[in-house]
């Protein structure tokens, strides 16, 4: 599996990181060199095994369903860049 | 008194208890060291005013009486841990300016615990790095150097600033956490000791997260006992996160009775690298030796997919990573973008995690994207995480046989110089973390406990790996290996 330009560029846009045309090849080559090392990975028998979910397994604690926090929105619009009456701002998203 | 911020953490509670020494006066010897070390750029925030409002009311629970342990301990704290009201920035650009609205279940305990917050620590971006040269305040100086030579050399990472500032005596211990080997193998690079609990020991509530399945807590101290002390303030069943497990936490340092007699050390005989160094092969040999010597029995065991847990990680990490990493975006906290005319909230969330992210952060949260991705979910990440099946297996079956604890070399090689891998692919960066990966990927405690010297000079480290839940036993290992290899070596200061 070899990746190229395109695909570096895609990869980019789904992370949402903006990477400049000029800078793709050599990310492709990054990843490529990442990507080859992970390939070892094909040559063990996985036959039958699971997929591991939980590496100490325990069950999940269960609680009641109500509400058990809020009431926090200057806490919580604190540190946002740019908050405006009790809400987050963001550029326009909807046209 | 002199030299105050030299204590251990035992001694220097043995001190206030007596009434031989202050915690105000702990702390200001600290605070001092820390000013006159700027060179190490270890401690990236101070917060000097908290550490004296902290030692007061320490001294004043310590003069009442019955103090918890930590009480009165002065400490540095990873810049991964929130901390209220103080910078908490994970390394990261993305973070700047950000003040928690809230304290981590961990840096709380140990408050409550009495412990002295000196200031925050330098680290790798978000934990992504084994040298401490991807943090976005610059990097970490090791304190030891090779003999006379004056080239700077790193401190390891992710938590290399922890490492450095205990190494320089800049503070008694201090947090780190361990991802990939990111507590130990930066212990073991400055000489010191460093603990990664079995995961859902200690709480990752408030913690920033890297990979939320391998991340854990744990103390980087200057000794053995010091690590089983801290680590039990550390520990402890929280609701807030519900991967923390729901268990007593057992008197770690009571373990510490130093008979190892009859107990199965395993060695696994795929840790014998290729082109390993010389010195740590003997380094090893030596480890293997002493507790020998000490009454264990030493057993030859075969950890098989040990080759394959690298290669895992770089599939699991960094997706766990792009999935976390998700939410800095310039909406809720941290850096934003200034955006041109017409510019719409795409061109935000990708201007400002490409400001905001370094270029290893920005790598491993594409990979992990690309490892997701449709198409090659099943290639990548669902197989990875039957090979990480495979590899706990591994440790079961040895476990299974009665094997106690496993004894490996902590580092394939000792610190390295800064800027000496700028050249080399990723790769060969991600290959410090050979020996410490696969203890993550199973969930189990392991620990870095200093051991020798190389030929320049430069402390090499040991690995002990334990069972699940069961780090009191291993830290009594690794107590026996530590008064066996007596090492006391300091850097000279020549910052």
């Amino acid at each position: 599996m070899s990746i190229d330009k395109d695909t570096a560029r895609r990869v980019a846009h789904l992370a949402r990181i903006r990477v400049e045309e000029d800078a793709l090849p050599a990310l492709a080559e990054e990843f490529n060199a990442i990507l080859g090392f992970i390939e070892q990975l094909n040559e063990v028998d996985i036959e039958g095994v699971e997929p591991m979910t939980s590496v100490t397994p325990m069950p999940l604690k269960r609680r009641a369903d109500v509400v058990t926090d809020g009431g926090q929105q200057d806490k919580i619009l604190k540190n946002a860049p740019d908050a405006r009456e009790g809400f987050f701002a963001v550029p326009k998203v909807v046209e | 008194m002199s030299e105050l911020n030299k204590l251990t953490i035992s001694d220097a509670r043995a001190k206030l208890r007596a009434g031989d020494v202050t915690s105000v006066e702990l702390t200001e010897a600290c605070l001092k060291t820390i000013e006159d070390a700027g060179t190490l750029n270890a401690f990236v925030h101070h917060t000097p005013e908290i550490a004296l409002d902290q030692a007061k009311a320490a001294d004043a629970r310590i003069a009442a009486g019955n103090a918890p342990d930590m009480c009165g301990i002065p400490l540095g704290i990873k810049d991964l841990f929130c901390t209220k009201g103080v910078p908490s920035q994970a390394g990261s650009a993305i973070l700047s300016g950000f003040r928690p609205e809230y304290e981590s279940t961990i840096t709380l305990q140990l408050w409550d615990s009495g412990s002295i917050m000196l200031g925050k620590l330098n680290m790798d971006e978000f934990a992504m790095g084994s040298s401490n040269e991807t943090s976005t305040y610059g990097n970490v100086v090791n304190p030891w150097r090779r003999g006379n030579d004056d080239a700077a050399l790193t401190p390891g990472g992710s938590s290399g600033g922890s490492a450095s500032a205990v190494a320089a005596d800049l503070c008694l211990a201090a947090t780190g956490t361990d991802t990939g080997g990111s507590i130990r193998q930066p212990a073991a690079f400055v000489g010191i000791t460093g603990i990664k609990p079995t995961y859902g020991r200690c709480s990752r509530w408030g913690v920033v997260a890297f990979a939320s399945s391998l991340d854990q807590a744990g103390p980087m101290t200057k000794s053995v006992r010091d690590a089983a002390i801290m680590l039990a303030a550390m520990s402890g069943h929280d609701p807030k996160d519900s991967t923390s497990a729901d268990l007593a936490v057992p008197d770690f340092e009571a373990a510490l009775t130093g008979d190892i007699r009859g107990k199965k050390i395993g060695i696994p005989k795929e840790y014998r690298m290729d082109g390993m160094p010389d010195e740590i092969e003997k380094l090893w040999a030596d480890g293997t030796a002493m507790l020998r010597d000490a009454g264990a029995e030493i057993v030859d065991i075969s950890l098989p997919h040990t080759k394959y847990a690298l290669p895992a990680y770089y599939v699991i990490a960094p997706a766990e990573a792009s999935s976390n990493l998700a939410r800095y975006d310039g909406v809720r906290y941290g850096h934003r973008a200034k955006l041109a005319k017409g510019e719409g909230i795409d061109d935000m969330y990708e201007k400002t995690r490409a400001e905001g992210f370094g270029p290893e952060v920005q790598r491993r949260v594409m990979i992990g994207t690309y490892v997701l991705s449709a198409g090659f979910y099943d290639a990548y990440y669902r197989r990875a995480q039957r090979v990480r099946t495979l590899i706990k297996k591994d440790f079961e079956n040895v476990f299974d046989a009665g094997i106690e604890a496993i004894l490996t070399p902590a580092t394939p090689s000792a610190a390295f110089g800064l800027g000496e891998m700028a050249d080399a692919d990723p790769v060969q960066m991600y290959l410090n973390d050979v020996f410490t990966v696969t203890v993550n990927l199973a969930g189990l405690p392991g620990i870095a406990v200093p051991a020798g010297l190389d030929k320049q000079g430069l402390p090499l480290g040991l690995q002990l790996i334990g069972r699940p839940w069961e780090e009191g036993d291993l830290l009594n290992s690794a107590y026996v290996l530590e008064q066996a290899a007596g090492f006391v070596s300091k850097p000279g200061k020549w910052w």
